[in-house]
């Protein structure tokens, strides 16, 4: 198979224009012959369906949670980016171009990225409209602050919750359209395999979570903006239900799925406290604004922080990147606190910790704007641990939270599958091997509300598109399958359950594919995942019926799910002999111990093709040209 | 830490229930609420049981899915806290813990803890938006929001919809719901357009809904995991007035 990444020619900043010139357009009376699925609710495919409702479209709209308004996309806290220069320090739309491609360490496409950055301004404004409350300066101006890998100010946020706030945006325009009759919303369903009739995506298949029943839904086109796949690591900061189950079904229909080993491991969460743990709890990187990083100068001082004078603490952030200083790209920053607890300098009582203080910020600034600034993420550090970062400066570790790899998409925001469009952090598109902070959120939106509804429209207008029935074969072969499937892990009746397989999987892939990987160690990997797949099919324990609210049931599909992904990660990953971004090879790093990259042979986005169950994935490789940005060894000296 | 818990157990919103009890023997004060249920439920498994219901997705405390009375508490005795950001460390060897879903006519039982909340989208649905569609907006400093009224809006759209103000209130009303809504949009200029109208549709969906009438008891305020205050209710109450003013006077709920 040959990509076309269907990149629109002319200078970059003229792209998206040409290419929207050129799309094909559908008449505004015909736009109601059309019927899309849209699977997700987040901010990327609840954007994503209000806009294409709003556009005259049929729009069928799937999430697993009991209300579109609890997507994952709830959770994000810091901020969104928008290049609007509002503080006059020098930012452009081509400066947040650039930042993005050198954090994502130069293996995202330019155009994605341009495009991304020129309608980052255009987001913005239309949640203000939507009434989303974001923190304003006394004049009434809207207020920003500044994330990792820039050095300008032009985050966006409304207090710790601008996920929450964005999302409950998109969730009102697409309340609006369900109810004046647009979108059908079909709440705790759940997608399980995508319905592909003479090589276009026509469908899916569902589970209605609550009654059990398997069912198939047609339509002209499929949109998934289903999330990450940060749980195939079990302990992440997804949220407990984000899983890759309708990305990977649709791998296994055909669609290329691109770049699986770049995840992100964020530098400021909540350290793991015992094995019992359910997920782990992010602090957001704005804390980094006003946050001093350190740990002891020495190794093994177990004495408690205000203990510990200046001289003898370790600012590492401070020291190693005087220019950026503790706003460094997250890779950078989980590196380094990892390589400081693996000196014997962590801190807490598992040594897997480094200190995030504010004592400083809070004589600067005073207590009140300290609070005004991150009251709810101290309050939520609280009632985790128990103490009061006020008083006690906060203890993080990094964790996995996103991921960048996902299903391979053109410049249409098309898979390899026609018909088939991803959108969100479930396509591989814009960040390269790391994500820069803020960045996600405005991906969502971008794609959502701005990108797709013209990619759709040409791609609805170039084809025709027969009429299609639940009875053609290819349905009843999906829905069968779908069945059985469900059947096969209610019987086996083994003797573990799903968590504890979902644990080990996730212990595997934490040690060898996480913040630093080695050929040896993902060699071993890929001999445990697929072991542990075959334990999972003859001895897991799945509780209840298929015919009813079963909570198991849903888990144990989506664990089957990172049982096959979780393999592809390690593969990929030890098919990229380099190290770039959230892939760190420790083979390979530069004297002072950054990643190395390898421009001559990897400077290709690596996707992979479905070969059948337990054959070895074929690699299909898209080349990146790098017109504006010349690739650098990237620096935050 | 050892706990004595009786949970509501119900198949289906058809089936009639049942509190069933369980002797939970490893809980330890690390563990948030939820973990300890997931311990619960994975000893019910390997026994062969059914697990226990219940819903939870972001465990962070933000997106609303969980939710079920502890001992009568919605979300238990921590104010200001879902169950999901609980910690054992607030109990101590030997509870008794009482474990019961939300209760309301609007909230259908699904199973066992978990209960179907759509009638709040439908409130929602019912105007809880700014009709703004998309590619439209003006530029975001276009118009200056003072400070003020800026935080006051976000105190109020802090809201997660998680219910369990209406499992509080022994109207089961869902007024502070409602209220938090027409407060977050009323306080801003973009959503004056359609304020009163908002009002006056979201109001009466809630009542078809079932939902039952705010008495001013404050039940609602003190269980609320986010602190909204009843001042939304006041609004709401303001709002809808003069929403059902213009539309008898004739000028239409809209446009105010
Ligand atoms: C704790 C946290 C904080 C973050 N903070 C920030 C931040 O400050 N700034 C930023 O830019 N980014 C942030 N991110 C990243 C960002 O939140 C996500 O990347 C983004 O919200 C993803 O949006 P999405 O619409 O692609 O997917 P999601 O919001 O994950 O939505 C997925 C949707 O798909 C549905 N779904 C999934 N699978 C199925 C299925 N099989 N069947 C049916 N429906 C399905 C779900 O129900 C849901 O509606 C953060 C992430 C986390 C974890
Ligand atoms: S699980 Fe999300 S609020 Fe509790």
């Amino acid at each position: 198979m040959r990509l076309d990444s269907k990149t629109p020619s002319g200078p970059v900043e003229k792209r998206w224009d040409n290419c929207k010139f050129e799309n094909k357009l559908v008449n505004p009376a015909n736009k109601r012959k059309y019927s899309v699925i849209v699977v997700g609710s987040g901010l990327a495919g609840g954007s994503a369906a209000a806009t294409l409702a709003e556009l005259g479209y049929n729009v069928k709209c799937f999430c697993f949670q009991d209300t579109p308004r609890r997507a994952h996309s709830i959770a994000a806290q810091g901020g969104i980016n928008a290049a609007k220069n509002y503080q006059n320090d020098g930012d452009s739309i081509y400066r947040l171009f650039y930042d993005t491609v050198k954090g994502g360490d130069f293996r995202a496409r330019e155009s994605n990225v341009y495009r991304l950055a020129q309608i980052s301004v255009n987001i913005v404004d239309q949640c203000v409209a939507q009434g989303v409350p974001f923190a304003r300066e006394y004049g009434g101006t809207l207020a920003n602050r500044s994330f990792g890998g820039a050095q300008v100010s032009r985050t966006f946020y409304a207090r710790g919750q601008t996920g929450q706030q964005l999302l409950l945006g998109a969730y009102s325009a697409l309340s609006r359209q369900i109810g004046e009759g647009r979108v059908e919303m079909h709440p705790r369903t759940e997608m399980l395999d995508l319905i592909v009739i003479d090589g276009k995506a026509r469908g899916i298949v569902s589970r209605n979570l609550i009654s059990g029943q398997i069912e198939i839904h047609l339509a002209d086109a499929v949109v998934l903006g289903t999330g990450g796949y940060g749980n195939v690591f079990y302990l992440s900061t997804n949220a407990k239900g984000s899983n890759a189950t309708a990305i990977w079904r649709a791998h296994k229909r055909g669609a290329l799925f691109a770049n699986p080993c770049y995840t992100q491991i964020h530098p400021t969460c909540i350290p793991v406290s015992g094995d019992y743990q359910s997920k782990l709890t992010l602090m957001s990187e704005s804390l980094r604004n006003d946050g001093r990083i350190w740990v002891p100068l020495n190794k093994g001082d177990k004495r408690v922080p205000d203990q510990i004078p200046e001289s003898e603490r370790d600012y590492y952030l401070e020291r190693r990147y005087p220019s950026f200083g503790n706003l460094v790209p997250r890779d950078v920053a989980s590196r380094n606190a990892k390589n400081c607890c693996d000196e014997g300098r962590g801190v807490g009582e598992t040594g897997l910790g480094v200190y995030l203080d504010f004592a400083e910020s809070i004589q600067r600034l005073g207590q009140h704007v300290v609070r005004e600034r991150y009251g709810n993420l101290f309050e939520m550090y609280e009632r985790i641990t128990g103490e009061d970062p006020y008083k006690v400066p906060m203890r993080i570790y990094p964790a996995i939270h996103y991921t960048m790899g996902g299903l391979w998409v053109d410049y249409q925001l098309q898979s390899t599958i026609p018909g088939l469009f991803v959108i969100g952090e479930a396509n591989f598109s814009d960040h390269g091997a790391n994500r820069l902070g803020a960045s996600a959120l405005m991906q969502g939106l971008a794609d959502g509300y701005f990108i797709l509804p013209y990619t759709l429209g040409n791609y609805l207008a170039s084809n025709k598109l027969e009429k299609v029935s639940t009875d053609h074969p290819d349905c009843k072969q999906a829905l069968e399958q779908a069945s059985v499937s469900t059947k096969k892990l209610l019987a086996i009746n083994g003797k573990r359950t799903v968590d504890s397989f979902h644990r080990e999987l996730g212990k595997i892939i934490w040690d060898h594919c996480g913040m630093a990987r080695t050929g040896e160690g993902l060699r071993e990997a890929l001999q445990q995942v697929p072991a542990l797949r075959q334990e999972f099919w003859s001895n897991v324990k799945v509780a209840g019926g298929p015919e009813e609210f079963n909570q198991s049931l849903e888990k144990a599909g989506r664990v089957a799910d990172f049982l096959e992904l979780g393999e592809l990660m390690c593969r990929d990953a030890l098919e990229r002999n380099e190290s770039c971004g959230g892939h760190f090879r420790e083979e390979y790093q530069t004297p002072d111990g950054e990643a190395l990259r390898n421009d001559e042979e990897y400077s290709y986005v690596a996707a992979w093709e479905w070969k059948g169950p337990n054959q070895a994935q074929e690699l299909v490789k898209e080349p990146l040209n790098f017109e504006y940005v010349h690739p650098s060894q990237r620096s935050y000296k | 830490m050892k706990l004595t818990l009786h949970i509501w157990r119900q198949r289906s919103t058809s089936e009639k229930g049942r509190m069933v009890s369980y002797e939970m023997a490893d809980a330890n004060e690390h563990m948030s609420f939820l973990e300890m249920l997931d311990v619960l439920n994975e000893q019910l498994i390997g026994r062969g049981d059914d697990p226990v219901a219940f819903d939870h997705d972001c465990r962070e405390g933000i997106c609303g899915s969980c939710g079920f009375m502890i001992n009568g508490i919605a979300h238990g005795p921590r104010s200001g806290t879902t169950i999901c950001q609980l910690h054992m460390r607030h109990f101590k060897n030997g509870d008794e813990l009482w474990l019961e879903p939300w209760r309301a006519t609007a909230f259908p039982i699904v199973k066992d803890l978990a209960v179907n909340r759509s009638a709040f989208d439908r409130i929602i649905q019912a105007g809880g938006y700014i009709t703004t569609p998309t590619g439209n907006a003006i530029d975001g400093n276009a118009i200056a929001i003072p400070k003020e009224d800026s935080e006051r809006a976000m105190d109020a759209a802090a809201c997660i919809g998680c219910g369990a103000c209406v499992a509080a209130c022994p109207n089961a009303s869902a007024s502070l719901f409602t209220g938090a809504k027409i407060s977050h949009l009323g306080l801003l200029p973009q959503g004056q357009p359609e304020r009163n109208g908002r009002a006056l549709r979201m109001v009466q969906i809630a009542q078809e809904e079932t939902f039952g009438n705010c008495t001013n008891i404050g039940e609602c305020e003190a269980v609320c995991p986010k602190n909204i205050s009843l001042e939304v209710i006041a609004r709401m109450n303001r709002d809808f007035l003069r929403g059902s003013f213009l539309w008898r006077s004739g000028s239409g709920g809209d446009g105010g």
